[in-house]
């Protein structure tokens, strides 16, 4: 039944997360300058899987199996505060910010473009369906 | 929509580092001013940074900036021997405020890269908002 769309309900997951992380870095660029700040990221891959884990699998959850019908699925929802992560400084300054601008601007830059990706996909899954939903005489 | 945030976020630094900017620059323009009839001179201004939370409905907040306060440095103002200033105490010295040029010019050239760079991500995330907006059509 959902198989038309459980394409795009990945890459919707992935999109909400990119945009998740896109604020998290906006925030640590923010926070450049703020003394004692500590620059935090997320780990997309746990993230994701946590974020699909029920969806991709059926029955199973992340980390855990519903054997009785009763059992409340965990692991649901987009978003948590699981998948952020402190950065560790990589060179430690006098006011204990650690904010690194270069790995930052690296890591925003890498997030937009695979935001993008993503969006495409979503794009390219939805050009796809449509195509298939016309008749052939439509060409 | 997460998205929307950053622009609240970098909106926040950007205010912060435009008021860093502004502090700098009365420094800078006070740099030989005198003391006035009062005996006090001019006392270099600096801004400080605090994060603020921008909450969001779900998950986790963001991360904006804000200036909690201006302090005046209290370090005493340069003085000069010159007695035939008008403004020279019973010694002969004329008392400068105490701003350091060079420590407000780094000031300034790193408020204003920070500034660049909010921009830069405002700019970035409007981008992919747009391309977000436009999701199906092509």
């Amino acid at each position: 039944m959902n198989r038309m769309t459980n394409s795009l309900d990945f890459q919707a997951q992935a999109l909400t997360l990119r945009a998740e992380r896109q604020r998290i870095i906006a925030g640590n660029i923010a926070n450049a300058d703020t003394p004692g700040y500590v620059a935090r990221d997320m780990d997309f891959a746990a993230a994701l899987r946590e974020a699909t884990g029920t969806q991709a699998a059926g029955t199973t959850m992340a980390g855990a199996t519903a054997t009785a019908p009763g059992h409340i699925p965990i692991g649901t929802g987009s978003t948590s505060e699981l998948g952020l992560k402190y950065a560790a400084p990589s060179q430690t300054s006098l006011d204990s910010n650690t904010v690194d601008m270069d790995r930052e601007r690296a890591s925003f830059v890498d997030n937009s473009v695979k935001y993008e990706a993503t969006l495409r996909f979503i794009n390219t899954d939805v050009r796809t369906m449509l195509d298939a939903m016309k008749s052939p005489s439509q060409g | 929509m997460s998205m929307m945030k950053i622009f609240d976020i970098s909106g926040s630094a950007v205010s912060s580092q435009s008021q860093r900017l502004n502090v700098v620059a009365s420094n800078l323009a006070n740099v030989d001013t005198v003391a006035g009839p009062d005996g006090k001179a001019y006392k270099a201004r600096e801004v400080t940074f605090q994060t603020v939370l921008m909450g969001t409905p779900d998950g986790v907040p963001g991360a904006g900036v804000k200036v909690s306060g201006i302090t005046e440095n209290q370090s005493p103002g340069r003085k000069v021997h010159d007695p035939n200033s008008p403004s020279a105490d019973a010694d002969g010295y004329v008392t400068y405020s105490n701003v350091n040029a060079v420590d407000e010019m780094v000031n300034m050239i790193s408020a204003s890269r920070s500034y660049q760079n909010n921009i830069e991500v405002m700019n970035t995330a409007k981008t992919l908002l747009m391309k977000t907006l436009q999701m199906g059509q092509g």
